[in-house]
């Protein structure tokens, strides 16, 4: 038997930002966690972001619901724990660079200011005045204050520690090869033993897909790239993207998508995304990707173009065909729970799926609606 | 066929000769204005005949055998950009050497031994008037002996290992004979060469001043009250090398406990992409020269000799002696403080990496640099991360530290318009 926390009631498979919310959110509700990573902690997609707490590219709807309601938690999460994660209320600013794409921009904000996004119609002299490098081509642009940001590794290692104070585990470099149970969980198996529990909550975001056969979901990686300029003076002080970003985030393809997403960070370095190709775990670059994102920064903010690129890095979000979590207990097999699908939205949605998982799990009115969330829509549980 | 070389070092020189000499066209590739790389600093290389010599050009990206290039001094606002596709590629892109950080690593005046080896060769400037040279490996002799004959008074050369460890290694003093024979070249430093000793801090306000130097024990731990103090104008300090494997890595190729792993043909685990010199080994010039002309050869269709097969592995046979006798000690990251700086180019110091890793249970490299931002400055941890690693207890993964899909920065507006295939008269 391994040591530590020999009887949890909870066991938590995967320590990134979703699996260490829902650790936080579990230990607050009095329950014994355990948290185990077949990696180190906070070490797979989550640290492949940008950090975004984002509302600004969601259409109304479920996910636009959960991520308001994270928009609202994180912060005061943040503050129980006396954390430091370099939360920044940046604020957002969509960007459209053609005519034609104005009139859609416009409806697509009327659209959330009427559920209550705080989505304010810029003129492109507003947008320039916000963002002083901004392209001269801005036809429209529309600001959304609530948009933030975080160090999401600063942010999951943080939940974990508070996990840890409240008598809870972490484990890293331990693999659940498998949920055990026939009727309902019973426990997980490690290589180094069996762990018995009669609740397992599967946060493994693009490999969660697997963690066991009995209860597949179809959560497919869908790779992205950033690209990290040298520090610099400040040029851009909100994030910034293309009002084709929407789109592209709505978009199944498995064909390159590209859309120019630009923001600074503390350190003075500008992130610039976003791509998405389904391309399975590949970690190799093509060129003709940093080559896109490159022309799509430039085309937002002409003056980056004599910044030197330092580096590039990439991950691969939990994808699910319907672009929507999968958040709920499994009617296959009892006892395992899922938080999962959060595709590239995990750090902005993370806040409210921990606390939306601990108000299931321990039977409490759930703070925000989780039918759409449910494992066994028609869309994920295809079999 | 065509053959690219990447690096114009020893290794790099040989293979293009020896492609060039086989037939192939054969492109050398290399970051610094004229051939020879580090070790031939200063001196009038002359690139073999037959051989496009690309100066000034860094590789910034490899697709498979497809390379991306641009030619221009560093930062240049008008750099050429380039893409070249090649039947079979040599990787030789040599190692830089490592320095561990210790109090005061950082002020103005202490510098590595490649570095002053550079001003030495390429400009005849020395980097102080009575300087300490420290460090682990034969490589600090030839530094020491450099900047004696620039009329700098080396006060001491200071070696952390024990020489008497070559007692174990029979095989490899024997495939060395000739190699260790050179030490007698350096006679005139050789009285002011100690063991088991090394530089454990720099004192100085805006510059080095004064460095305290003490004995160590076998893991590298201070020996207490062996502590001495020594006025200096310099320090020079290096502990072995770093093979630099971005490209290795970008193209494919298996890395093996911090190398590329090559067979007897120098070819790497990617079908028509070989390796020599030190990014497989740390082993000097004279290996990486053989290793070269190897890799050259078999890269361009030919087949090496016997005698040229044998001589690289007597070669590394003794490189694998000098590494173990030469390793960097654990006992090292004893002599850091707190506020020792881990990370100059983000100015993270060890209390900070601590916190990451005792606080944040930052047990991943990636996690730690997002935790404390070591690793993430200008050099992007080419100096640092190995340190890091080994201070947080962190296995150092060289494959994945390595791993830059963009292995040399390159200015966004460059990117944006880089061609993304050969020109047509390619």
């Amino acid at each position: 038997m391994v040591s530590g926390l020999a009887h949890p009631d909870v066991v938590v498979v995967g320590a990134g930002i979703v699996g260490a919310a829902c650790a936080e959110a579990l230990t607050a509700a009095g329950l014994r966690v355990l948290v185990l990573d077949r990696g180190p902690l906070a070490a797979g997609t989550t640290a492949a972001g940008e950090g975004n707490v984002l509302v600004s590219d969601k259409e109304p709807g479920p996910e636009l619901a959960l991520a308001r309601a994270s928009r609202e938690r994180w912060p005061r999460l943040l503050a129980e724990l006396d954390a430091d994660v370099e939360w920044e209320e940046k604020g957002g600013l969509v960007v459209a660079t053609t005519p034609e794409a104005v009139e859609p921009l416009h409806r697509f904000a009327q659209a959330q200011r009427e559920v209550g996004v705080d989505a304010c119609t810029l003129t492109p002299a507003e947008a320039r005045a916000l963002e002083p490098h901004l392209t001269p081509e801005v036809t429209t642009a529309v600001h959304y204050v609530e948009d933030a940001q975080l160090n999401p590794v600063l942010a999951a290692t943080t939940l974990l520690a508070a996990v840890r104070r409240r008598g809870g585990e972490t484990r890293p470099f331990v693999e659940v090869s498998d949920v055990d149970g026939e009727r309902k969980v019973t426990g997980v198996r490690t290589p180094q033993g069996t762990i018995p529990c009669h609740a397992v909550v599967n946060a493994c975001g693009p490999w969660s897909g697997s963690l066991t056969a009995k209860a597949p979901l179809p959560i497919m990686p869908r790779r992205g790239i950033v690209l990290v300029t040298a520090p610099l003076p400040t040029v851009v002080r909100h994030k910034v993207y293309d009002a084709d970003y929407v789109g592209a985030v709505a978009s199944g393809d498995a064909a390159l998508q590209t859309s120019g997403v630009v923001e600074s960070t503390r350190a003075g370095t500008v992130l610039i995304g976003s791509s998405r190709q389904r391309v399975g775990f590949t970690e190799r670059f093509e060129v003709p990707v940093l080559k896109a994102l490159a022309r799509k920064a430039i085309t937002l903010f002409p003056a980056l173009a004599g910044v030197p690129v330092m580096r590039a890095y990439g991950g691969f979000r939990p994808y699910a065909p319907d672009h929507l979590p999968v958040i709920g207990e499994d009617p296959r097999l009892p006892g395992l729970w899922h938080a999962t699908g959060h595709e590239g939205a995990g750090i902005g949605l993370a806040a409210a799926t921990g606390l939306l998982v601990a108000d299931l799990l321990t039977g409490r009115t759930p703070h925000v609606d989780p039918e759409p969330f449910r494992v066994d829509r028609p869309e994920v549980m295809v079999a | 066929m065509r053959v690219v070389v990447v690096g114009a070092g020893p290794a790099g020189l040989a293979a293009a000769r020896a492609a060039a000499r086989q037939g192939a066209s054969t492109v050398l590739v290399d970051a610094e204005p004229s051939a020879g790389g580090q070790y031939h600093r200063g001196e009038n290389v002359v690139v073999p005949q037959g051989v496009e010599h690309l100066a000034n050009t860094t590789v910034w990206a490899v697709e498979g055998t497809r390379l991306h290039l641009r030619t221009g001094p560093a930062d240049a606002p008008d750099r050429v950009a380039r893409v070249l596709d090649c039947d079979a590629l040599v990787l030789a892109t040599g190692a830089h050497d490592r320095a561990l950080p210790f109090p005061g690593w950082d002020l103005p005046g202490v510098v590595t031994a490649g570095a002053a080896q550079a001003m030495a060769k390429a400009h005849g400037v020395a980097v102080g008037r009575r300087v300490v040279v420290a460090g682990t490996g034969p490589f600090l002799l030839p530094v020491a002996d450099a900047l004696r004959k620039l009329g700098v008074d080396v006060v001491e050369v200071l070696e952390a290992g024990s020489p008497l460890a070559w007692a174990r290694e029979p095989a490899g003093v024997f495939a060395g004979r000739g190699k260790l024979a050179e030490i007698a070249r350096y006679r005139a430093v050789l009285p002011r060469y100690h063991t088991r000793s090394t530089v454990v801090a720099a004192h100085g306000e805006n510059r080095v001043t004064a460095v305290t130097v003490a004995k160590l024990d076998r893991d590298w731990r201070v020996r207490p009250g062996t502590e001495r103090r020594i006025e200096v104008d310099a320090v020079c300090t290096g502990f072995g090398f770093t093979p630099r494997l971005e490209l290795a890595v970008a193209a494919g190729c298996l890395v093996d406990k911090g190398f590329v792993r090559v067979d007897d043909r120098q070819t790497t685990s990617v079908p028509n992409v070989y390796a020599a010199g030190e990014i497989t080994g740390i082993g000097g010039a004279d290996l990486a020269r053989v290793e070269g002309e190897i890799a050259g050869t078999c890269a361009a269709g030919g087949t090496p000799s016997a005698s040229l097969l044998k001589t690289a592995h007597r070669g590394r046979v003794f490189a694998a002696a000098l590494d173990r006798v030469s390793s960097v000690r654990p006992g090292w990251r004893t002599w850091p403080d707190e506020r020792t700086l881990v990370c100059r180019c983000e100015e993270v110091d060890l209390a900070a990496l601590r916190t990451a890793v005792e606080e944040h249970a930052a047990l991943g490299l990636r996690s730690l640099k997002l935790t404390c931002r070591v690793g993430l400055g200008l050099c992007q941890g080419r100096v640092c991360l190995r340190n890091a690693a080994e201070l947080a207890g962190i296995p150092h993964d060289a494959d994945r530290v390595s791993r830059r899909p963009i292995a040399a920065p390159l200015r966004l507006g460059e990117l944006a318009d880089t061609p993304l295939t050969p020109a047509l008269e390619e």
